[in-house]
């Protein structure tokens, strides 16, 4: 089984990480066909692979999976916003009866041997009851849905179905954390590179990101080595919200609760940002899954950390700084440089007797009273 | 006299409900509640009794069982002024009497973890007086003291390790003002380029060691005059730990004491990472200034994580029961959960540090709990205390009791390796020797101490 050459579908081709993946593919000599699905045109220029323009839910699914004589089903077609398909329903439409099709027909279809399903860490939702770092078998709250999390742990019980009527399938799942990089387009970026940035008033989350590239080559390991069960995918380590404005320098706003939904609407108004309402508790609590397992069972070790991720993503410039850290350096300096001399170079005595009555005044003595 | 604190069990308490009482007057004040024998006294008041050798049969001494008998127990040996306690506790013949209790712990102590603790644990001591002139010393050392240093637990074994005395505001710690400034300055530059490291529950040491914790000083130092006892016992940096402990006063106060108890009085300046209700969480700044001070949530992942890690970690399993207790049931401890706590410390191999906080439980005296305002707020409770809500906001101001925070000898949980967690029995029996050894130090330290405040 290791050395059979994989016939490989991968549905969204026209996504950014899809578009990588398949380059990356095209590349391998593991691979010996290629398709890509979707039904908006492709950004990339693919040489190998083979495009299929057609919606999830068009029948002409089960026939691509039997003519191309698919092993290995890569779905990486998942709306995160409304605003990408127009709406709400739409998106739950594509989501999830699309994948609910795809995968009636990777279940009917013999040949497919290996399902690699694109999650999102959205599944957990973003709740304070959560531990602080999620893991993979953690109890998923029906309570907590709405929005993308609904969709996803849809998406994810249909693949279950399917793991369990065709057990010969191996189903790997992916959740990634928010990808982040220089040629990622996301509700995330456009959120940081807001000229102000609505922050939660009172709250501050920590965000777990993870490099474009990692995402890829986790994808692409999950592909050719066909490795099942489900994995968190990100950087290790957190950033807070707070924290990492103002790594990339950007001014934050605290939005009390109340206000939020109409800054929701402005910022779609006027900056082309789905803050879709769903995702404001994560604004509020985050989500930090546990990355354990995907160093341990799956077996990659991310090469950015959650920092190092968002960095790259300062490096392209599309977020300029207010305040950047050269500058900051440059003030302290002139501030301390404005301070007089400190009087150890005085000599030894002096500074120990200045010690000493900072550290008798320091404690006011107060057993004094008692 | 004061013994009869000790022997106020509760269901002592229920066994005396319409039957003669001793009425002796006790260190509280109060008269003694216990059963009145036919001399009209109880068993502690009664006069032979308290003339009595504290050498008990039921007890002989060197035996393997008393050497491997709780802290408690063992306190009991040691002491010859606790003789008649031990008496009337093992001859009451309830099921927590001592006899019994020490041979259940016996049973599920394995003998290696036996040898090393008996062997590391030095002779049980009560913990002393609070003396007013040194707790407000924050230099505390036992050279000043030499006459008592070996009566003070937290200086028996500490040995030439001591930690060094913290600054009691920020950068306190620079030599000159200048210096102060200038530190002031980096940490503004720090913080406003967001040049700190975070852990993945999202610990901000930064923050933490800078801000919060030397504003809580003043509060440690001067308000409640917090002596801490035994914070040595706490392993070294980088080996994990569960400090269990004792909750109360409404507000968990404690928590936050316990915290900088920690860091500023074991050699290493631990950080304690602490286990907190969702309720704190989701609370705005509170929630995520408790996430940077090093909290998470009371999840058995979290603190799974956190003890593979090496960090220590408190918890208080006692939950919104022990926080929100009355007044007049304080330092009475509560239903312990379910024992999740010592499941994860035998899951990872990590000793539990049993911690008495002896003055929490005053600093607001809950005397009522309006149900229909904490249900109407989402809160646990909704307390009714002296001053508050009477006084408004002064009436939030904490009563400056005296504080002793004691941590005890280190439970070994590594001789029972990690599928003894799902035993529940042995759980069960861990959970009961803990919060047994709490209370037992609570007593002995309520025992200790002068009065609530001075």
């Amino acid at each position: 089984m290791a050395q059979q050459r994989r016939r490989i579908l991968i549905t969204g081709i026209s996504g950014t990480l899809a578009g990588e993946l398949a380059r990356r593919l095209e590349q391998d000599e593991r691979v010996e066909h290629l398709v890509g699905l979707d039904s908006r045109q492709p950004r990339g220029d693919l040489e190998r692979t083979e495009l299929v323009r057609a919606d999830l839910r068009h029948p002409l699914i089960a026939k691509v999976l039997a003519t191309h004589r698919i092993d290995t089903l890569v779905h990486l077609a998942l709306v995160s916003t409304p605003s990408q398909v127009g709406g709400r329903s739409r998106m739950k439409d594509h989501n999830v009866i699309g994948a609910m099709q795809l995968l009636a027909a990777a279940q009917r279809a013999r040949t497919v041997q290996s399902v690699v399903l694109r999650s999102t860490t959205a599944v957990y939702g973003s709740h304070p009851t959560s531990p602080g770092l999620i893991r993979e078998d953690a109890a998923i709250d029906d309570e907590r849905r709405g929005g993308l999390t609904h969709d996803v742990v849809e998406v994810e019980r249909y693949a279950r179905d399917l793991r369990r009527q065709r057990p010969d399938i191996r189903l790997g799942v992916l959740r990634f954390a928010s990808v982040i990089g220089p040629s990622i387009d996301s509700v995330l970026t456009r959120y940081l590179a807001l000229p102000v940035v609505p922050t939660a008033l009172g709250y501050d989350p920590r965000l777990q990101l993870c490099h474009q590239d990692d995402a890829v080559a986790v994808l692409h390991r999950a592909t050719i080595d066909q490795v099942p069960g489900t994995y968190n995918v990100a950087g290790p380590g957190v950033v807070y919200l707070s924290q990492a404005l103002r790594r990339l320098g950007r001014p934050a706003a605290g939005v009390p609760p109340a206000l939020a939904r109409p800054v929701a609407w402005a910022a779609k108004r006027a900056a082309d940002l789905d803050l879709a309402e769903d995702q404001l508790p994560f604004l509020q609590f985050g989500r930090v899954g546990d990355i354990t397992r995907l160093r341990e069972t799956f077996g990659y070790e991310p090469r950015a950390s959650t920092a190092e991720a968002l960095e790259s993503f300062a490096a392209t410039g599309r977020v300029r700084p207010l305040i950047d850290a050269e500058n900051a350096a440059r003030f302290e300096r002139t501030l301390r440089g404005l301070l007089p001399a400190p009087p150890t170079t005085t000599g030894p005595t002096e500074s120990a007797a200045t010690t000493t009555a900072s550290t008798t005044t320091a404690a006011p003595a107060p057993g004094a009273s008692p | 006299m004061s013994e009869a604190d000790v022997i106020a069990l509760d269901q002592h308490r229920r066994a005396t409900r319409g039957a003669a009482r001793c009425g002796a007057p006790t260190a509280a004040g109060r008269p003694c509640r216990n059963r009145a024998g036919p001399s009209g006294w109880c068993r502690v008041h009664e006069p032979e009794s308290r003339n009595e050798q504290p050498d008990e049969p039921a007890e002989p001494e060197g035996s393997p069982e008393s050497a491997a008998g709780g802290t408690s127990r063992r306190g009991a040996e040691a002491h010859p002024a606790r003789g008649s306690r031990t008496r009337s506790r093992s001859e009451r013949g309830t099921a927590t009497s001592g006899r019994a209790a020490v041979e259940r712990f016996d049973r599920i102590t394995p003998p290696a973890a036996r040898r090393r603790s008996a062997a590391a644990r030095p002779p049980w001591e009560p913990a002393p007086l609070p003396r007013p002139q040194r707790a407000a010393d924050p230099a505390r050392e036992p050279a000043e003291h030499p006459g008592e240093a070996g009566a003070v637990g937290a200086t028996a074994d500490a040995g030439d390790r001591q930690p060094q005395t913290l600054p009691p505001y920020p950068f306190g710690d620079a030599g000159s003002w200048q210096e102060a400034v200038g530190d002031a300055l980096a940490f503004l530059r720090r913080r406003l380029t967001g040049e700190y490291a975070v852990d993945p529950l999202g610990f901000d040491p930064d923050l933490t060691e800078q801000i919060m914790l030397p504003l809580a000083r003043p509060l440690y130092r001067d308000w409640w005059r917090v002596r801490t006892l035994g914070a040595q016992r706490v392993p070294p940096a980088g080996e994990g730990a569960l400090v269990v402990a004792n909750h109360a006063g409404t507000l968990p106060f404690d928590a936050i004491m316990t915290k900088l108890a920690l860091h500023d009085e074991h050699p290493d300046h631990r950080h304690l990472r602490e286990l907190a209700a969702d309720l704190a969480l989701r609370t705005p700044v509170v929630g995520h200034l408790a996430r940077k001070s090093g909290d998470t949530l009371a999840h058995e992942h979290d603190a799974e994580w956190m003890l593979r890690n090496g960090d220590v970690v408190g918890v208080w399993p006692e939950g919104y029961k022990g926080i929100g207790k009355r007044y007049r049931d304080r330092y009475k401890l509560q239903r312990f959960g379910r024992g999740g706590f010592v499941q994860v410390a035998l899951r990872t191999g990590a000793p539990i540090v049993p911690t008495a906080i002896v003055g929490s439980e005053e600093i607001y005296p809950m005397i009522g709990d309006v149900r229909v305002l904490a249900r109407l707020l989402g809160t646990p409770y909704f307390p009714v205390t002296w001053t508050f809500p009477w006084l408004g906001p002064l009436g939030l101001i904490p009563l400056p009791s005296r504080w002793i925070i004691e941590f005890g000898e280190p439970i070994d949980t590594s001789g029972y390796g990690p599928e003894a967690a799902d035993d529940a029995m042995l759980v069960f029996e861990l959970t009961d020797r803990v919060r047994d050894t709490i209370q037992q130090m609570l007593y002995r330290n309520l025992m200790g101490r002068r009065s609530v405040f001075l």
